[in-house]
C-alpha cells in the first residue's frame, strides 16, 4: 500500500508562501495594532498576487505541476501541496478579485487617523486575509482531510463577514449559513472517514490509484459530494445563500459570491475527476446536471422577482452556479480522451472564472450604487446613471457575461457548454442553457432600464464616490469581457499536471 | 456475538441519525447546535472504527485517524463557539431566535 511518491519541484516552497503569507498578515494585524489593519492588508494583497503570478509562470514555463511535500514526509503519512494548471488559474483569479475588492473596500472599511479604531474594519481585513489563506489551501491541498480543515477555515472566515454590520437579519442569515455549512462539512468528514477505512489513505493521488468501484467508495463519494453541494448552494440546498450574500456589506458579498462558493465546487471537481473510479456513475452525473438545471431556472425566476438589487444579484449567483454542474454529464459523454480535454469541462471551468469576475464586479457596482443613492430598491434606481455612470456601465458589462452575450467570458463559457450539450445529445441541458440566458437578460435589463431612466424630481445624491473605486469595478467587468476573446477550444494550460497524476 | 468494532460502528450510526434528525427538523437554533455536536461525535466514532480496523498497515490500531479526530474535535468546538456567539448576539438584539426565512423586505437601508 505505497501510493506513488511525490517529488518536490524547485519552486515548491512558493506554494507554502502562498498559504502562509495571508496568515502572517493576520498575525501582523494583531501584533502591530488593529489601526494598521488596512495598511497591512495593502502590503499583503499585492504580495499575494505576485506569489500567485510567480507560481502560474512556473507552471506555464515547466508545463508540469509544482509540488511541495511538507517536511519531506511522503503521503500517506505526510501532506503534499500541488499546483496544477487549474489550481493556479483559480489562485490568480482569487488574488485578482481580492485585490480589486481591497481597493473598492478602501472607502467603506478605512480607519481615519483622527478617530478611534472601529471593530468592523479590523474584522473585515483580518477575515479577508483568512479567507485567502483558506482558498489557497483548498486549491493546493492534496489530502482530503487537509481540504476539510481548509473548508472549515473558509466557513469560519465567511460567516462573520455576512453579519459584519450586526443587524438582526444579517445575524440570522449568518446563523443559517453556518448551520448549512456545518451539515455540509460533517457529511464530507463522514465520507472521508469511510474512504480512510476502505483505503487507509486520504491522499488524492493515492486514492486515484487504489479506488475501486464498490459500494463503500460510492457511498463515501456520495456523502462528500452531497455535503459540498450544501456549501456550494446547489438547488435545493441554496436557501441560505440569498439572505447571506445580500445582507453582507457589498465588498464582502463580492468575495463570498465570486470566490467562497467556488471552493466547494472545486473540491467536487477534484473528487469527481481525480478520485472517483472511472468511468464515473452516469446516473449521478445526470442527477447533478438536473439539480443544476433546477438551480438555473428556479433561481433566475426568483432573481427576476426581487425588489432589492443585492438580493437579485444573490439569486443570480445560485443560478449561475447551476451552470457549473452541467459539466459532469457533458464531460463524461464527450469522446475526448480525458475529461479535461473535453469542451464541456473547459466550458464549465471558464464559466467558473468568468462568473467570479463578473459577479464580483456586479456586487461591487451594486454597493457603489447603493452608497450613492442611499438605498438599493430596483424600482427607485432612476438617476443612478447620472451619479455613478461608471458603476452602472460596469454592472452592464458584467451583465453581458451573466447573460452569455458576446463579447464576454460568459458567452464563450455558455457557448462551449451548449456545443458540448448538442454534441452529446443532451437536449435538456441545451434548452436550460438557452432559457437561463433569456432569464438572465430579463433581470439584468430590468435593472439597467431603471438605472438609466431620468432622475425623478426629488432625486438626491447621498454620497459622492471617488473615481478610483468606480474604475476598479469597471476593471473587473472588463476582465470578464476580455475572457470572451479566448479561443473556443480546450486549453492546454488548464490540463497541465492532470494527465498521468503522480 | 457482535464484535466491538461493529458495536462502535452501530453507535456511530445511531448518533449520526439522531444528530441529522435534530439538525434538519428542530426549529430552535440551540438544539440544532447541540444536534450538530451529536452528529460530529458520531463521525468521530467512525474514525475510531477505522482506526480499530487498522486499515493502513494491519497494526493493532492505526494512529492516523486519531490525529484526525483530535483536529476534528477542535474544528467542531470552534464551530460551536461561533454558532453560540451568533446566537447570543441574536438573543441580545431581542425577539425570537427562530429562523424566520428571508430578510425583511420592508427594510430599505443599504447593506
Amino acid at each position: 500500500m505505497t501510493p506513488a511518491a511525490y517529488t518536490a519541484t524547485e519552486g515548491g516552497a512558493l506554494l507554502v508562501v502562498a498559504i502562509v503569507l495571508p496568515v502572517i498578515g493576520m498575525l501582523a494585524i494583531f501584533a502591530l495594532g488593529l489601526r494598521r489593519a488596512e495598511r497591512i492588508a495593502y502590503l499583503v494583497l499585492p504580495g499575494g498576487l505576485l506569489v500567485a503570478l510567480a507560481i502560474a509562470a512556473d507552471v506555464a514555463r515547466s508545463g508540469a505541476a509544482v509540488t511541495y511535500v511538507l517536511g519531506g514526509w511522503q503521503p500517506p503519512l505526510g501532506i503534499a501541496l500541488r499546483a496544477d494548471g487549474l489550481s493556479v488559474t483559480l489562485m490568480v483569479l482569487t488574488a485578482v478579485v481580492l485585490c480589486a475588492v481591497g481597493l473598492v473596500a478602501r472607502g467603506s472599511f478605512s480607519t481615519p487617523t483622527d478617530k478611534a479604531e472601529a471593530r468592523s474594519p479590523m474584522v473585515f481585513w483580518t477575515l479577508i486575509l483568512g479567507l485567502w489563506c483558506a482558498l489557497n489551501t483548498v486549491f493546493l491541498g492534496q489530502d482530503l482531510f487537509n481540504l476539510f480543515v481548509a473548508l472549515e477555515l473558509l466557513t469560519f472566515s465567511a460567516v462573520p463577514l455576512v453579519c459584519l454590520d450586526g443587524r438582526r437579519e444579517t445575524l440570522q442569515a449568518a446563523l443559517r449559513y453556518l448551520l448549512f455549512a456545518l451539515i455540509g462539512s460533517v457529511l464530507y468528514l463522514m465520507g472521508a472517514a469511510l474512504l480512510y477505512g476502505a483505503y487507509g489513505t486520504l491522499d488524492l493521488a493515492g486514492l486515484r490509484l487504489l479506488a475501486r468501484n464498490d459500494l463503500a467508495t460510492s457511498v463515501a463519494l456520495g456523502l462528500m459530494i452531497a455535503g459540498l453541494m450544501a456549501k456550494a448552494a446547489l438547488f435545493p440546498l441554496h436557501l441560505w445563500l440569498p439572505p447571506a450574500h445580500a445582507g453582507a456589506p457589498a465588498a464582502a458579498s463580492a468575495v463570498l459570491s465570486a470566490l467562497v462558493v467556488k471552493a466547494p465546487f472545486f473540491i467536487i471537481l477534484r473528487l469527481w475527476f481525480d478520485v472517483a473510479p472511472q468511468p464515473a456513475n452516469a446516473m449521478a452525473a445526470q442527477m447533478l446536471a438536473w439539480l443544476g438545471i433546477a438551480s438555473i431556472l428556479f433561481c433566475s425566476v426568483m432573481a427576476l422577482r426581487q425588489a432589492r438589487l443585492k438580493l437579485m444579484i444573490a439569486y443570480s449567483t445560485v443560478a449561475q452556479l447551476g451552470y457549473l454542474f452541467l459539466m459532469f454529464p457533458l464531460a463524461m459523454a464527450s469522446d475526448a480522451p480525458t475529461a479535461w480535454e473535453s469542451v464541456g469541462w473547459t466550458g464549465g471551468v471558464l464559466q467558473l472564472v468568468s462568473h467570479a469576475l463578473a459577479k464580483a464586479s456586479m456586487f461591487l457596482a451594486a454597493g457603489l450604487i447603493a452608497e450613492a443613492l442611499g438605498h438599493d430598491r430596483i424600482e427607485n434606481l432612476d438617476g443612478a446613471m447620472s451619479v455613478v455612470p461608471i458603476s452602472v456601465a460596469a454592472f452592464g458589462l458584467a451583465g453581458l457575461s451573466l447573460m452569455g452575450l458576446p463579447p464576454s467570458g460568459g458567452f464563450v463559457a455558455k457557448l462551449m457548454l451548449l456545443t458540448a450539450a448538442t454534441e452529446t445529445a443532451n437536449w435538456w441541458i441545451a434548452a436550460a442553457i438557452l432559457m437561463g440566458g433569456i432569464l438572465a437578460a430579463s433581470y439584468v435589463f430590468r435593472v439597467l432600464n431603471r438605472a438609466m431612466a431620468a432622475p425623478s424630481s426629488n432625486f438626491a445624491c447621498k454620497a459622492s464616490i471617488p473615481l478610483y473605486r468606480e474604475l476598479t469595478v469597471l476593471g473587473l467587468a472588463i476582465c470578464a469581457v476580455v475572457l470572451g476573446f479566448v479561443p473556443l477550444q480546450p486549453f492546454a494550460f488548464l490540463g497541465i499536471g492532470r494527465v498521468g497524476l503522480p | 456475538m457482535i464484535s466491538s468494532t461493529a458495536l462502535y460502528g452501530l453507535c456511530a450510526a445511531g448518533l449520526v441519525a439522531i444528530g441529522l434528525y435534530g439538525l434538519v427538523l428542530h426549529p430552535t437554533p440551540l438544539r440544532k447546535v447541540i444536534a450538530f455536536n451529536l452528529l460530529g461525535s458520531g463521525t468521530f466514532i467512525f474514525f475510531g472504527v477505522a482506526a480499530r480496523r487498522g486499515a493502513a498497515a494491519g497494526l493493532l490500531a492505526d494512529p492516523v485517524p486519531q490525529a484526525m479526530v483530535i483536529t476534528g474535535i477542535v474544528v467542531a468546538f470552534a464551530a460551536t463557539a461561533v454558532a453560540v456567539a451568533l446566537l447570543l448576539r441574536l438573543a441580545e438584539s431581542g425577539g425570537s431566535t427562530l429562523d424566520p426565512g428571508a430578510p425583511d423586505p420592508q427594510d430599505d437601508r443599504p447593506s
